[in-house]
């Protein structure tokens, strides 16, 4: 990777307009509604050198992506530039005309966006979409372009190059699809590429592939980039410098080691803290949650716009207007805080109380759950194939696993919104694997409940946020009589963290870790004995995600719930979970505790996923990064030995295309499924190593 | 493709029998016998209860309506036609063939001797309003899509929803008091009769812009609903983002995109047109099939009302066959999977 | 945790928050106007017993000669003297009670059947849309002429006809909103609280298409008072001596050579009824966008 360029060779601050490639001076982007004018970004100045990487880092809603449409000229009818100066290569691009963006866009500028399935036109095929850059702006014949076309989806790494040419982009997988829209980006020789949260969307290992395919271009075609994301992990990886952005400012700049390493201001602080990683678990560490939410446009405070979040904030002087972007320690390093220098970052909260108890009896015991979908003229998508697994009273199991790998279709199974084709789920002496939602006793819906994923959804929009729970508490008896619910609900908003006062808002007026919060509080309100979390924060902001995971693990651990945890996030299965179950393509790779399989040996495809995570701490050694070949293939169509063996980086032989793998057993609880001997498995050094001291 | 097709043509012919059953019943419902209805007001009861006997039109309807198939697929003669009911009904083709639609009781001619000539004039009408109305809600609908909620938008938006809103007698009624009796330039009437002293031309301007003022507004809000959801696509800002020009954008890429649902919708108007023309027929009292329709429903002919179902069901269904198969071209997703 | 994590204040996510739907159709412009045309028909209608007005049915004999607009009849009177002001009132009446009548029928109908369609798919699905896929074949106004022409014109075979032809567009657009709510995760949050089937459609699901079904029933009431037109202009609307808009197109016609207001009012009546719905359906849309 190219974290290690040479980093002084970049001296941001001393004659910026001389040297940068793009200089943002005093930035003003408003967006202007029929009642309201929305000031998306108020005053915003960066630069980037030329060949220099720049990441923006920020949650959703900080402007990052703002700024980036305004530096291409492309802000809707709504909204304007009101102010300050975007210089390219020398040309000011703030009040370029029609004429002069058009010479810019593609070629001297390119992009890269997030969601590649939607930023290509589905009706027109990859040839001829790639072939326009040229046809555009390089005065070449249609022949030539699609030669050219042809030669970058090489560049790409994608094969059969001509033959991808004449395809649909619906015909591609999304690692795929991101491929073609660098290629698109490139072809123009661009000098600058804007890149707007590429991998956002796309699986942990694709994502992982995309990122060094991104570097080695870059290194290749010696061009600048603006990266865009609110992954620190990525940004670290793949910047020279760091602009840190809430809120429409950036509150703190710097080298990208001497940020992660030192950051100075408190927001960056709280974003490095509340990010889980592979190293620590709930035991050691307690994810440092910052309260409250990123305030909307119009509701920005005066002074310092973290303000009402941060802990260190003192009146009189956080809420000054016009506070100084400062020089804070090394050269280069900038900070928006006049507290910098007096606020000592936070330490590591102290573990917290022990775990549950792995010896009690099972609280949910899997074995052998096949699911089934008949797709018609006798094809089968295996969803599921003899997973088994159990969890003890108290105890979270997380399952994990990238898109497809069937961890959400068998969430549903346990808690029966779905049934199972074969195989047995036994909960308390029955066997719930076949008994839907609809054919299920009171009882047994009222143990099992579920959070669901996506925030914008588990609330019904035409009803109170309360609606749902004050339901559930009616439904299953818990209390009887209106105070009595009234009550209980209270109660449940206050284990929430929430003011009775969200009780009678309608979702639209919450925010997503809000509505998540009331998924919590229904979820709990049933007095639920099992707990099915299907991706309980991976929609949230990641300042949000820790806060909402914090909670949900004390309230888990007050009730002595049992939890199945579903989440891709290995690094926040890391943080959470006593047991892990890795799945793929609809059977479990390998299982274990928690430490077990962080910190022992793994099977191929638990090592790929764990090594295509990236931290943002610069002083952990790099790790030694596996690449993924191909896809992950379509559960209609599995291999018929070893699932992963069509991308597996460790395969023994032909054994591997042909034979199931046997269960290798570790350890009582330990078990890959894997034609690799236990000697060989054993080996490998884990990848996920224990922090040293 | 093969079992698309015959899925296809099954729907088809489920439809129609659907249909004409429904016809068949409803129809009941009507006073007046078929014997009745082919006498004439004048005959006796007598005369009509023997002609009921002997075209057994008491028996129970689900016969009735069999037999009625059975004419109609040529198995059995048209009772109507047979001369012991001396009505002297015949048709020239025989009383027994295949595509036997019986003998019309309001015209006294069998019904393929009337319906054929009257839908060729629809065709024509239809057609020409067809032609019309295309293109211009091709361009009502992409212009206001293109931005919305601007004055350009706003401005066609309203004439749309305001023509939208004008029923073909009322448009009539507009546009006959302005252009033939205000400023006469046009005839009010189009029979298609050369000896009217208006040429066959002048005869149709008035019936085809009825037709087309009535139903363009309506397709136009339905490409500038698909137009503008293609333009809020993210493909869209990264052919913008490529450089390109609106214009280039436009025709390069949201075009085809945004005429991917309307056009079922265009295709749909086919449909619309060859059985809306009814009122546009009766305004200007022009001899189609509307009309044909429309009086045969008032007169209660069965033959002819079954038979002009059965065609516009036909029609109906396979315009709706076009429809999927130009979907299937215009949407690659469909095409290749 | 912190205990100073209770949040006070609420951070809406969406661009419109804090104003009731009705707020929001409240500064549509286009909205305004449709309900101000739409509102003005009401008002004359259910205020015309107590209007200054001629009785609609009674004849003017004095105004046969001349039937133009006067200071007594502002809009002249028809064929028969009667006065045109009074019949385009009183017409107003029956079309503003018949079509939303007509409407509602309808819809009640259609979106029973669509959710049923939508929500338990299969073969109730199967059954549900071939049957509408036959009626929606038939071009809607000859399913009018011919159920009309066979059962007779009156308030309840309009009633009859319009619930037979619109029900099945109905439920085919409650099928589509129900088949994108059904997989929503409140649904499924319902269903783990063992909430009955009936429930989850009408409470959980039924309020999310209301918009939708707002908006189509306002189209479709306008569509139907041009139904209802056409029924009387072919000479199936309701029997005389009822004021009947369509019937007085048809009578203006004969004499539209020499007096075409005759014709050209009642016409503009529909027009402007028509448009009001249409106006305020679009405006609806626009208001209610996600």
């Amino acid at each position: 990777m190219t974290a290690a360029a040479p980093l002084a060779a970049f001296q941001p601050t001393s004659t910026p307009a001389a040297t940068s490639l793009l200089e943002i001076r005093g930035l003003r982007v408003e967006f202007r509604g029929k009642a309201e004018t929305v000031v998306a970004v108020p005053d915003l100045s960066f630069s980037v050198m030329p060949g220099e990487s720049y990441g923006l880092v920020g949650e959703s809603g900080c402007g990052k992506s703002t700024t980036a449409m305004a530096i291409m000229g492309y802000l809707g009818e709504t909204g304007m530039i009101a102010g300050g100066s975007i210089r390219f290569d020398g040309q000011e691009l703030v009040g370029a005309s029609a004429r002069q963006l058009r010479a810019i866009r593609g070629r001297r500028i390119a992009m890269v966006y997030q969601d590649p399935m939607s930023a290509l036109n589905p009706v027109k095929t990859i040839g001829a979409q790639l072939a326009e850059v040229p046809l555009l702006h390089l005065g070449v014949g249609r022949e030539e372009a699609m030669h050219m076309a042809a030669a970058m989806l090489d560049d790409v790494r994608l094969p059969d190059a001509r033959d991808m040419l004449k395809r649909y982009p619906h015909q591609l997988s999304g690692g795929q699809q991101q491929r073609v829209v660098i290629a698109m980006a490139l072809l123009g020789r661009p000098a600058l590429l804007l890149l707007d949260e590429p991998t956002t969307g796309l699986d942990v290992t694709v994502e992982s592939a995309v990122i060094d395919l991104i570097a080695e271009l870059r290194r290749r075609y010696a061009t600048s980039l603006l990266f865009i994301s609110h992954n620190l992990g990525l940004i670290a990886e793949s910047c020279d410098r760091v602009g840190i952005m809430y809120s429409g400012e950036i509150v703190e700049e710097a080298a990208t080691a001497e940020l992660f390493r030192t950051p100075r201001h408190p927001y960056t602080q709280g974003l490095i803290d509340c990010i889980p990683d592979l190293a620590s678990d709930k035991r050691s560490r307690v994810l440092a949650a910052i309260p409250g939410h990123i305030p909307l446009p119009q509701d920005r405070p005066a002074g310092c716009v973290f303000g009402p979040r941060c802990a260190s904030f003192l009146a009189g002087a956080c809420d000054q207007p016009g506070l100084p972007f400062e020089p804070a320690g090394e050269a280069g390093h900038l900070v928006r805080c006049v507290r910098w220098g007096e606020i000592a970052r936070a330490p590591h909260a102290p573990p917290p109380k022990p775990a549950g108890d792995r010896d009690a009896p099972a609280a949910i015991e899997v074995s052998d759950l096949t699911k089934l979908y008949p797709l018609g003229a006798g094809r089968m998508l295996k969803a599921n194939e003899a997973v088994s697994f159990g969890a003890a009273k108290a105890e979270i199991v997380a399952l994990v696993g990238e898109s497809g790998c069937g961890k959400s279709t068998l969430a549903r199974i346990v808690t029966g919104l779905d049934r199972a084709t074969s195989g047995e789920i036994s909960m308390a002496g029955v066997d719930v694997a076949k008994l839907q939602a609809r054919a299920r006793p009171r009882e047994l819906l009222r143990s099992v409940q579920m959070i669901f994923q996506n925030p914008d959804s588990t609330l019904n929009p035409s009803h109170a946020a309360a609606f749902s729970i004050r339901r559930s508490i009616k439904k299953f008896g818990i209390r009887s009589g209106k105070g009595a619910i009234e009550g209980r609900l209270r109660e449940l908003l206050d284990m929430v963290r929430l003011s009775p006062s969200i009780a009678e808002r309608k979702p639209s007026q919450l925010s997503g870790g809000q509505k998540q919060r009331i998924a919590i509080a229904r979820a709990f309100a049933a007095d639920p004995s099992l707990i099915v979390a299907d991706e309980p924060v991976s929609a949230l902001d990641v300042s949000v995600q820790a806060a909402v995971v914090t909670l949900l693990l004390d309230i888990q651990q007050d009730k002595r719930t049992t939890m199945l945890f579903i989440s891709h996030d290995l690094a926040l299965v890391r943080h959470v979970a006593d047991k892990v179950v890795v799945m793929y393509l609809g059977k479990v790779m390998e299982k274990g505790t928690a430490d077990e399989v962080f910190g022992g040996a793994n099977h191929p495809y638990t090592e790929a996923l764990m090594s295509a995570i990236r931290s943002p701490n610069p002083d952990r050694p790099a790790r030694n990064r596996i690449p993924l070949t191909g896809e992950t293939p379509s559960p209609v169509n599995v291999p018929a030995g070893c699932r992963f063996s069509t991308r597996c980086h460790r395969k023994v032989g032909a054994i591997c295309d042909t034979q199931p793998p046997p269960i290798r057993r570790l350890s009582a609880g330990h078990e890959i499924a894997c034609h690799i001997e236990i000697d060989g498995l054993m080996a490998r050094p884990p990848v996920a190593a224990p922090e040293p001291g | 493709m093969a079992t698309f097709l015959f899925k296809r043509l099954s729907m088809m012919v489920l439809t129609m029998v659907a249909a004409s059953f429904l016809v068949f019943a409803v129809s009941e419902f009507t006073p007046g016998s078929v014997a009745r209805k082919s006498l004439g007001p004048f005959a006796t009861q007598q005369q009509v209860d023997i002609l009921t006997e002997k075209l057994r039109a008491n028996d129970p309807l689900l016969v009735r309506y069999f037999r009625w198939v059975g004419v109609l697929l040529g198995a059995i003669p048209d009772p109507l036609q047979d001369p012991s009911t001396g009505l002297n009904f015949t048709d020239p083709r025989g009383a027994q063939y295949f595509g036997n639609f019986g003998y019309s009781t309001l015209n006294k001619l069998p019904v393929n001797d009337v319906i054929w000539d009257r839908l060729a004039n629809t065709a024509l009408l239809a057609g020409l309003a067809f032609l019309l109305i295309v293109p211009l809600s091709i361009a009502f609908g992409v212009l206001s899509g293109l931005k919305e909620g601007g004055a350009l938008d706003r401005t066609l938006s309203v004439v749309c929803i305001t023509f939208t809103s004008i029923p073909e007698f009322a448009s009539g009624v507009f546009l006959v008091t302005l252009f033939v009796i205000l400023w006469p330039v046009l005839p009010g009437t189009s029979q298609l009769d050369e000896g009217s002293g208006w040429p066959i031309a002048s005869q149709l301007v008035l019936p085809v812009a009825v037709l087309v003022i009535y139903d363009f507004g309506y397709v136009a809000r339905m490409i500038r609903v698909s137009m503008i959801g293609v333009m809020e696509r993210p493909f869209i800002r990264t052919a913008v983002l490529k450089g390109m020009s609106t214009r280039r954008m436009v025709f390069g890429h949201a075009l085809r995109n945004a005429m991917i649902a309307p056009f079922t919708v265009l295709l749909l108007q086919i449909n619309f047109l060859i059985s809306g023309v009814v009122v546009t027929e009766l305004v200007f009292a022009y001899p189609g099939f509307g009309r044909l329709l429309l009086e045969a429903s008032l007169f209660g002919d069965i033959a002819t009302l079954e038979a002009a179902t059965l065609i516009t069901v036909a029609i109906a269904v396979t315009t709706q066959f076009i429809g999927d198969l130009g979907y299937m071209l215009l949407d690659p997703r469909i095409r290749v999977s | 945790m912190a205990q100073s994590e209770v949040i006070q204040g609420a951070i809406p996510t969406a661009r419109v928050w804090g104003r009731s739907p009705w707020t929001l159709v409240l500064r549509s412009r286009t909205a305004m106007i449709g309900l101000a045309l739409v509102l003005f028909w009401v008002v004359v209608a259910v205020a015309a017993p107590v209007l200054p007005l001629y009785s609609p049915t009674a004849q003017d004999v004095t105004a046969l000669a001349d039937p133009t607009p006067s200071a007594t009849h502002w809009l002249g009177t028809d064929i028969l003297g009667r006065d045109m002001v009074a019949r385009l009132i009183f017409g107003a009446r029956t079309v503003l009670v018949v079509a939303p009548l007509s409407v509602a029928v309808a819809m009640l109908v259609g979106v029973t059947l669509g959710m049923l369609a939508g929500y338990y798919g299969g073969w109730v699905d199967a059954v549900i849309s071939r049957f509408s896929d036959v009626i929606l074949a038939f071009p809607v106004l000859v399913l009018y002429v011919i159920l009309i022409a066979n059962i007779g014109p009156s308030v309840i075979n309009i009633v009859i006809a319009t619930t037979i032809a619109s029900a099945p567009g109905i439920g085919r657009i409650t099928r589509g909103l129900v088949l994108g709510l059904r997989e929503q995760e409140y649904v499924a949050a319902a269903k783990l609280r063992g909430e009955s089937t009936p429930y989850i459609m009408l409470v959980e699901l039924l309020p999310n298409c209301r918009s939708m079904l707002i908006v189509d029933a306002c189209l479709r009431i306008g569509y139907t008072i041009i139904t209802i037109g056409i029924l009387g202009f072919l000479g199936l609307g309701l029997p005389p001596p009822n004021p009947d808009w369509g019937g007085m197109v048809k009578e203006g016609t004969t004499v539209i050579n020499v007096w075409p207001l005759m014709s050209v009012a009642p016409s503009i009546a529909i027009v402007s009824l028509v448009l009001g719905f249409n106006l305020l359906a679009d405006g609806l849309r626009e208001a209610w966008k996600p």
